[in-house]
């Protein structure tokens, strides 16, 4: 396969503009006769199928929640970024750009990054007029706060429902196209084939979730904006239906997926409970503006935490880390917090947690403000632990969160198959080893709104609106393929729930691909997930028919993908014989314990490419070559 | 914990349904409302019956999927609480517990507990937005809005779009969700320009969707887990108002 990251040439300040005026057009008659297929509604697809319906392409939107408002992007709590520097505090393109570089431990694509950087600025103007009501000073304008990875203040919010308010503008925009008729929306609808037809994306077979209809859709071309697959690990922060299912099958018609061992471990989760639990739940990476990570420098110390006097505290991240404190990033965060643990400093039931504690900010700031900033987060929290957080701190730990690896995607967000375009966290571009806070809605709404809207047309511009036919041979293939996978899943009739096999797998991946992983037990989990990938197609229990409304069918067929799927994401980390950022070999580390990243061998993209059924896949590299930043080992001491 | 659960059970739309009881063992207090009923879902499918269909996605409260009536109150009675972020500890071991679908004409019923919410996305299709397409605004800090009419304009758009307000109403009403949307945007310099036309159109589509009228019970502001206050349902009438009396712009907005 050859990759082209198709990067326009030139200085980098300079690449997108000179890109955009490159691009070829479509005139805005010919607009109407592209038809183009969305799959996902959160900020990236919503924002996308919105956008190109004002552009005038016809839209066809699908997601698998009974209305597009309910994507995960909803669940987003902290903030945005954005280069706008209203806080005077020296921000800038170039700083946001680098920060972001810089804090994905050099494994992005600058040119993107940058580009990213610079519509960054666009995204926060376009949701107010949208009607976002983000935070605002006394004095009627917009107001700022810090995340991790920064030493700026450049994270619009709204309360602690930022990705809620983003999601509800762009399902707006999304709604006001429907109602004009130029975005035909599938609610409760699952992607479950990509059809390729003479190489080029042009269609996808979809189940009606009530019905169990399956059906084929043709368009000029398909958008991926399906999300990240994290709950390949059971236990998340993400919603329950977030799924690989329609990247994974797109990678089997030949989109190459890209680094999935990047995994994002977020360091401020409420710690697992028992084993009942089915996800997890972040607190808003916003508190470590405020609130102080620490742990008893005791071992086993099982005082409560007000018994515990200060001097045998161990404020952990601002002893490690002190020019960003406790807002260092969230791999750094996370690690320091599994190392105390480790060291059998942890706090709550199993000594799995560190303290989060508010009680200096309640003291500087008042009780009132630490409410007025956090109030939803704490209720929440209350409401899962039953504890109250103004009055002992709160027991945090890291949980996986997010993934920066996705499909492989150029420039252009196109992937490595013509006419199929990924964005958002589907996707794997802007934020290499590790994303920092605030940046995963800053590009999905970059990618849907200021960037695929321009690229698209360009690829556009070089076809001819030649409508595929869901009378083609490859729909019906596709058609069938689909049918018989459903079919074949309801009539194996074993003894294990489909649940069982997904705890399984995740507390597989979680001992032996999580927070640190090894050539051993990397090695012995790419031995045990065939095993249970076999014992799931002799034994899973599916129960019902496919002709109606199954959720446990829908979850089936999800767990069956995660169950491929995570034999290739331990594959790429046993590959990446290097630290960086979120994936952390404990082969590769400096004595101080800090990641040890190897430029030498591996300032690459891995995107890896489907080479049949049984057949080990091809990995493909992406050098990255950095003209404008130089390397550097990351430090946040 | 030990409880007894009566459950609504229907194959699809068209079928009739009926209560039916299960038993839930060993269910753990740190359990969320949802959890138990993974729990009893796990073990129907053991015996190799059909699981009860329920809908959810994020479980931390915030993406309005969840919909039960727990003990005839719409999530469960808990001030501010989705029936996800519900958790065990407030119920009494041995105790018997009813788990219904919303109950609308508006929000039929697809399966078991599962209903069809789409009168709500089809309000806001017909004017629950402003009209501004992607690029050429102005700059985010052009427009300084008051911090109170911006703090209230998030409290109104914090509704998660879950519908318990009609589940609640004894007549079905839709006035939350409505107030929800038209306050928030008409709150803002960005949504004003168009509300009068905005609230005509929404509160046309609501009837026509038939939620029913507005008695002012204020049951729908008791159940609802974002706690919208009924002083919207007040500032949407006089919207409404003063729309019916300045007249409409047009319409609808055209392309
Ligand atoms: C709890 C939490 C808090 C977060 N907080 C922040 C934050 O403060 N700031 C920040 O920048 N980022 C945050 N993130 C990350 C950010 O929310 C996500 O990365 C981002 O919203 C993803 O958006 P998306 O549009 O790519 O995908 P999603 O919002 O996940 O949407 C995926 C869409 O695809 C659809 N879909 C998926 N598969 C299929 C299929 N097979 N068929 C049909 N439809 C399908 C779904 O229905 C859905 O509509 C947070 C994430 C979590 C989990
Ligand atoms: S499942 Fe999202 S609000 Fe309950």
């Amino acid at each position: 396969m050859k990759l082209d990251s198709n990067i326009p040439s030139g200085p980098l300040a300079q690449k997108w503009d000179k890109h955009k005026f490159e691009m070829k057009l479509v005139n805005p008659a010919n607009k109407r006769k592209f038809d183009v297929i969305v799959v996902g509604s959160g900020l990236a697809g919503a924002s996308a199928a919105a956008t190109m319906a004002e552009l005038g392409y016809r839209v066809k939107c699908f997601c698998f929640q009974d209305s597009p408002r309910r994507a995960h992007s909803i669940a987003a709590q902290g903030g945005i970024n954005a280069a706008k520097n209203y806080a005077n505090d020296g921000d800038s393109i170039y700083r946001l750009f680098y920060d972001t570089i810089k804090g994905g431990d050099f494994r992005s694509r600058e040119a993107n990054v940058y580009r990213l950087a610079q519509v960054s600025v666009n995204i926060i103007d376009q949701c107010v007029a949208q009607g976002v009501p983000f935070a605002r000073e006394y004095g009627g304008l917009l107001t700022n706060r810090s995340f991790g990875g920064a030493q700026v203040s450049r994270t619009f919010y709204a309360r602690g429902q930022t990705g809620q308010q983003l999601l509800l503008g762009a399902y707006q925009a999304l709604c006001r196209q429907i109602g004009h008729g130029n975005v035909k929306m599938y609610p409760r609808t699952e992607m479950l084939e990509l059809v390729v037809v003479d190489g080029q994306a042009k269609g996808i077979i979809a189940r009606d979730l009530v019905t169990g209809e399956i059906s084929a859709h043709a368009g000029d071309a398909v958008v991926l904006a399906t999300g990240g697959y994290g709950n390949v690990f059971y236990l998340s922060t993400n919603a329950k239906g977030c799924n690989v299912t329609a990247t994974w099958r797109a990678y089997k018609k030949g989109a190459a997926f890209a680094n999935p061992c990047y995994t994002q471990i977020h360091p401020t989760c409420i710690p697992v409970s028992g084993d009942h639990q089915s996800k997890l739940t972040l607190m808003s990476e916003s508190l470590r503006n405020d609130g102080r990570v620490w742990a008893p420098k005791k071992k086993g110390d099982t005082r409560p935490a007000n018994q515990i006097p200060e001097d045998e505290r161990d404020y952990l991240l601002e002893r490690k880390y002190p020019s960003f404190g406790n807002l260092a990033p969230r791999d750094i965060s996370s690690r320091a917090a599994k190392e105390v643990c480790d060291e059998g400093r942890g706090v709550g039931p199993g000594g799995l947690g560190v303290y989060l504690d508010f009680a200096d900010a309640i003291k500087r700031l008042s009780l009132e403000t630490v409410k007025e900033r956090y109030g939803n987060l704490f209720e929440m929290y209350e409401k899962i632990t039953g504890e109250d957080a103004y009055q002992t701190p709160m027991r945090i730990y890291p949980a996986v969160h997010y993934t920066m690896g996705g499909t492989w995607v150029d420039y252009n967000l196109m992937s490595s198959l013509p006419g199929l375009f990924v964005i958002g966290e589907a996707n794997f571009s802007d934020h290499g080893a590790n994303r920092l806070g605030a940046s995963a809605l800053m590009q999905g709404l970059a990618d849907g709104y200021f960037i695929l809207p321009y690229t698209i047309g360009n690829y556009f511009a070089s076809q001819k609106p030649a409508k595929a036919n869901v009378s083609h041979p490859e729909f019906k293939k596709a058609l069938e393929d689909a049918g018989a996978l459903t079919k074949r899943l309801l009539s194996i009739n074993g003894k294990r729930s489909v649940t069982s096999f997904h705890r399984e797998l995740g507390k597989l991946m979680w001992e032996k691909c999580g927070m640190a992983r090894s050539t051993e037990s990397l090695k012995e989990a790419l031995a045990r997930i065939p095993e249970l990938r076999s014992e799931f197609w002799k034994n899973v229990k599916v129960t019902g028919e496919t002709g109606s409304l199954n959720q446990d069918l829908e979850a089936a067929g999800r767990v069956a993908d995660f169950l491929e799927f995570a034999e290739l994401l331990c594959l790429d980390a046993l590959t990446r014989e290097e630290s960086c950022g979120g994936h952390f070999r404990v082969e590769h580390q400096y004595p101080d314990g800090e990641a040890k990243r190897d430029d030498e061998h591996f300032a690459f993209v891995s995107a890896w490419e489907y080479q049949g059924p049984g057949k080990p896949p091809v990995l493909n590299k992406e050098p990255l070559t950095y003209e404008e930043v130089h390397m550097s080992t990351r430090s946040y001491k | 914990m030990n409880l007894t659960l009566k459950v609504w059970r229907q194959k699809d739309a068209k079928s009739p349904g009926r209560m039916v009881e299960y038993q839930a063992a060993n269910i753990i207090p740190d359990m969320s409302f949802l959890e138990m009923l993974d729990v009893v879902n796990e073990g129907l499918i053991a015996r190799g019956e059909e699981p009860i269909a329920f809908d959810s996605d994020c479980r931390e409260g915030i993406c309005g999927t969840c919909s039960l009536v727990i003990n005839g109150i719409a999530h469960g009675g808990q001030r501010g609480t989705t029936a996800c972020q519900l958790h065990m500890r407030h119920f009494q071991d041995g105790q018997t517990i009813t788990i219904e679908p919303w109950r609308a004409k508006s929000f039929p019923v697809l399966k078991d507990l599962v209903t069809d919410r789409g009168a709500f996305d089809r309000i806001i299709q017909a004017g629950g937005f402003v009209s501004v397409n992607t690029g050429g605004t102005p700059d985010a800090n052009a427009l300084p809005v008051a911090k109170v009419d911006s703090d209230r304009a998030m409290d109104a758009a914090a509704c998660i779009g879950c519908g318990a307000c009609v589940a609640a109403c004894k007549n079905a009403s839709a006035m939350l969700f409505v107030s929800a949307k038209v306050s928030h945007l008409a709150l803002l310099p960005q949504g004003k320009v168009e509300r009068n036309q905005r609230v005509l159109n929404m509160v046309q589509q609501m009837d026509a969707e038939g939620f029913g009228n507005c008695t002012v019970t204020g049951s729908c502001e008791a159940v609802c887990p974002k706690e919208i206050s009924l002083d919207f349902i007040a500032r949407l009438n006089r919207e409404y108002g003063k729309a019916l009396l300045k007249g409409a712009t047009g319409h609808k907005e055209t392309v």
